[in-house]
């Protein structure tokens, strides 16, 4: 802007200042917190500046846990959000990017239905179909038995010479049930499917007379041109995996598959006991850290495939 | 090297729709063919079925003493150049010409030697490190050369492969081509829509119209001897000019539709008496003559340095006839010419430079 007009320019840092001031303080506020002993954030006003308890907070949360709620550690629950973040993560690139090679690259009866039923489902979030989500990863089988149900045959098991299939498998409890039905993703393979469509056929082509069969043209050439997307998608969905809330409160009941964020919830909801908001904060600052560094991390690759043809 | 031996080689889509209509081609150990024709005529999908791109619906092609009808790209020995380069844009230009050769399991030496030939032989010596993105566009097209030449093919492809460059660099790459397929004496096929390069370019040319080869031969033969209406007008730049017209009835002159009477060659019209016939004529053999049988009203002049360029309505220089106007007609004469717009000037053309086409079915009488 060349224009020249001081009052402008004052109110547009006012502005801008009273963004980072609402985005920071809650953040500063919290941080803090966390290095004050509990009766100090009971009193009126509350601390701004650090206190001295930080070392004996970080400790107590990472060693033993709050005792009265789950007794867990938060050095598990942060691991159990981290295989859960992380299984979503490259579980859903995974099958999305093959899903999209599959759709864009090759010719087989019923092409177009496929892509068409991964697209319908982007409608059906775990949160839309959460009950009979919750039922088929109580027993996987559900499907079968049900179908077998409408054949004709009762009971849950399959008796054949010699071996008898007890048709009851349940991933309530697990990291397979915390993670399998999140893993499905329309978005991801719709991505990848508008990626691959940009990409021109006479690479393609050249690969063919190169001598790159299906596997190693997708190998050589494709994987590495959507490096940028897989960058950019990987930060998305490891942000999208660790703030779960709703699916892994449903699916654990051992206290061994908390989570992260259920530890904080379950922090804050305490019956008959003031909460012990230095704890709960350190916690808070704890869950931060991990979405934060991979943001870090990965920006520069982030920013690129949000925004870079690089062809 | 090989010969290559196309014979009524046909390509129907699924759709239904034919685009290759029984194309028989024989092309000599190290010959440098030229497909040429405008957008969609099929040459490009020729070009395709013999690389393999394209599955080919009848007829066969043969590599060598191989029917490759039924072979993968990949194993049918030949090297293809396409319009946008296709170079891999993660690759560095040594790993792009690399890549076709490590596929095949070449010894890492031998691809090191075999690179190191073609960077010095397409001067990218220093450039081997680059990534494509990073080259100009006339140094793009080399890598994609380089891509072919290590592979040592029994045949080169080229895909329209200087489209995307500037006038300048397509005339310097034309040269560089035509230079390289000599030295390396490899069997090629070259698609383009750009007669001048074909011409310049081809050892033989096949010129293509809704998927028909209209004629196979050398630039000159086509020159001189157009087949049919669309080669004359395809070949040869500014374009052939016609004129609708008829054999008089002794059969020694032409009658254009304007009224002017053409002569025809002493040995006789090769059609007979009151025949309808479409007359062709190049601009360059229509010269300037006080009693011409033409009058040609000059409407727009281009100077060329070497040519000058009229373009302008021809008339009868009698008068009679149905009084029509011939159409439009454009004279190249060489040199300078200050020729003023509205000037008349009298047209002749020698017997032995008029072309005689069927006026139904526009092949050559």
């Amino acid at each position: 802007m060349v224009e020249n007009r001081p009052w402008l320019t004052v109110f547009s840092h006012f502005v801008l200042i009273l963004g980072i001031g609402v985005v920071a303080l809650p953040l500063w506020v919290t941080v803090v917190a966390s290095t004050h002993a509990g009766e100090d954030l009971l009193t009126s006003p509350i601390p701004m500046w650090f206190g001295d308890n930080m070392v004996d907070n970080y400790r107590q949360m990472l060693g033993s846990g709050m005792q009265h709620v789950s007794g867990q550690p938060l050095t598990l629950m942060m691991f159990n959000s981290l295989v859960m973040a992380l299984s979503i993560a490259i579980g859903k690139i995974a099958i999305s990017l093959i899903a999209a090679f599959a759709i864009c690259y090759f010719q087989f009866p019923l092409r177009m239905t496929c892509f068409w039923m991964i697209f319908i489902t982007l409608m059906l979030p775990v949160e839309v179909r959460i009950l009979p989500t919750y039922e088929v990863i109580a027993n996987v089988f559900t499907p079968l038995t049900k179908l077998l149900n409408l054949l004709g045959m009762e009971g849950t098991e399959i008796v054949l010479p010699g071996i008898t299939i007890d048709l009851d498998l349940s991933m309530l409890d697990s990291y397979a049930g915390l993670t399998l039905p999140l893993i499905a993703s329309a978005t991801a393979t719709f991505l990848f499917r508008q990626f691959f469509l940009t990409v021109p056929d006479e690479l393609t082509e050249a690969a063919r007379i190169d001598g790159a069969g299906p596997l190693k043209f997708f190998r050589d050439i494709l994987l590495p041109l959507s490096r940028t997307n897989i960058a950019a998608l990987f930060v998305i969905l490891f942000i999208y995996g660790w703030n779960q809330y709703l699916w892994p409160l449903l699916v654990t009941t051992d206290p061994a598959y908390v989570t992260i964020v259920m530890g904080i919830q379950s922090m804050v909801n305490v019956a008959d006991i003031e909460p012990q908001w230095n704890l709960v904060m350190t916690a808070a600052t704890l869950a931060m850290l991990p979405p934060v560094a991979i943001v870090i991390g990965m920006q520069r690759l982030f920013v690129k495939g949000l925004v870079e043809t690089e062809k | 090297m090989a010969e290559l031996q196309i014979s009524a080689v046909e390509k129907v889509y699924p759709n239904g729709f034919k685009a290759i209509h029984g194309i028989d081609l024989e092309v000599a150990d190290g010959e440098f063919i030229v497909l040429v024709g405008p957008s969609g005529c099929g040459k490009s999908t020729l070009l395709r079925m013999i690389a393999g791109l394209e599955t080919v619906t009848g007829g066969t092609i043969r590599i060598g003493d191989r029917i490759v009808n039924e072979l993968e790209p990949a194993d049918r020995d030949i090297a293809m150049v396409f319009q946008n380069y296709a170079l891999y844009p993660h690759m560095s230009v040594y790993q792009n010409m690399a890549y076709g050769l490590r596929n095949r399991g070449f010894p890492k030496d031998q691809i090191e030697q075999r690179v190191q030939k073609a960077a010095g032989i397409l001067q990218l010596d220093g450039l081997l490190d680059r990534r494509p993105r990073q080259l100009s566009g006339g140094q793009r097209q080399r890598v994609a050369m380089g891509r072919a030449i290590v592979r040592e093919p029994s045949a080169f492809l080229f895909d329209e492969p200087l489209s995307n460059l500037d006038a300048k660099l397509r005339v310097q790459m034309r040269v560089e081509i035509k230079q390289l397929q000599r030295r390396l004496g490899t069997t090629s096929v070259y698609v383009t829509h750009d007669q001048i390069e074909a011409m310049t370019m081809a050892d033989r040319l096949v010129v293509m119209n809704a998927g028909v080869a209209e004629q196979i031969g050398t630039p000159i033969e086509l020159y001189d001897r157009p087949s049919s209406v669309f080669v004359g007008g395809f070949i040869g730049s500014p374009a052939m000019n016609f004129l609708a017209g008829q054999v008089d009835t002794d059969g020694r002159h032409l009658l254009l539709g304007n009224g002017a009477r053409l002569a025809l060659p002493a040995d006789g019209a090769p059609a007979e008496p009151n025949r309808l016939v479409t007359i062709g004529v190049r601009p360059e053999h229509l010269a300037p003559a006080e009693d011409g049988p033409l009058r040609f009203e000059v409407e727009l002049v281009e100077h060329l340095g070497a040519d000058t360029l009229l373009y302008g309505e021809a008339s009868a220089a009698t008068g009679g006839g149905n009084g029509d106007k011939g159409g439009l007609v454009t004279v190249r004469l060489s040199g300078h010419h200050a020729l003023a717009m509205g000037t008349v000037l009298g047209l002749t053309a020698e017997p032995a430079q008029l072309h005689l086409f069927d006026a139904a079915t526009g092949r050559r009488l």
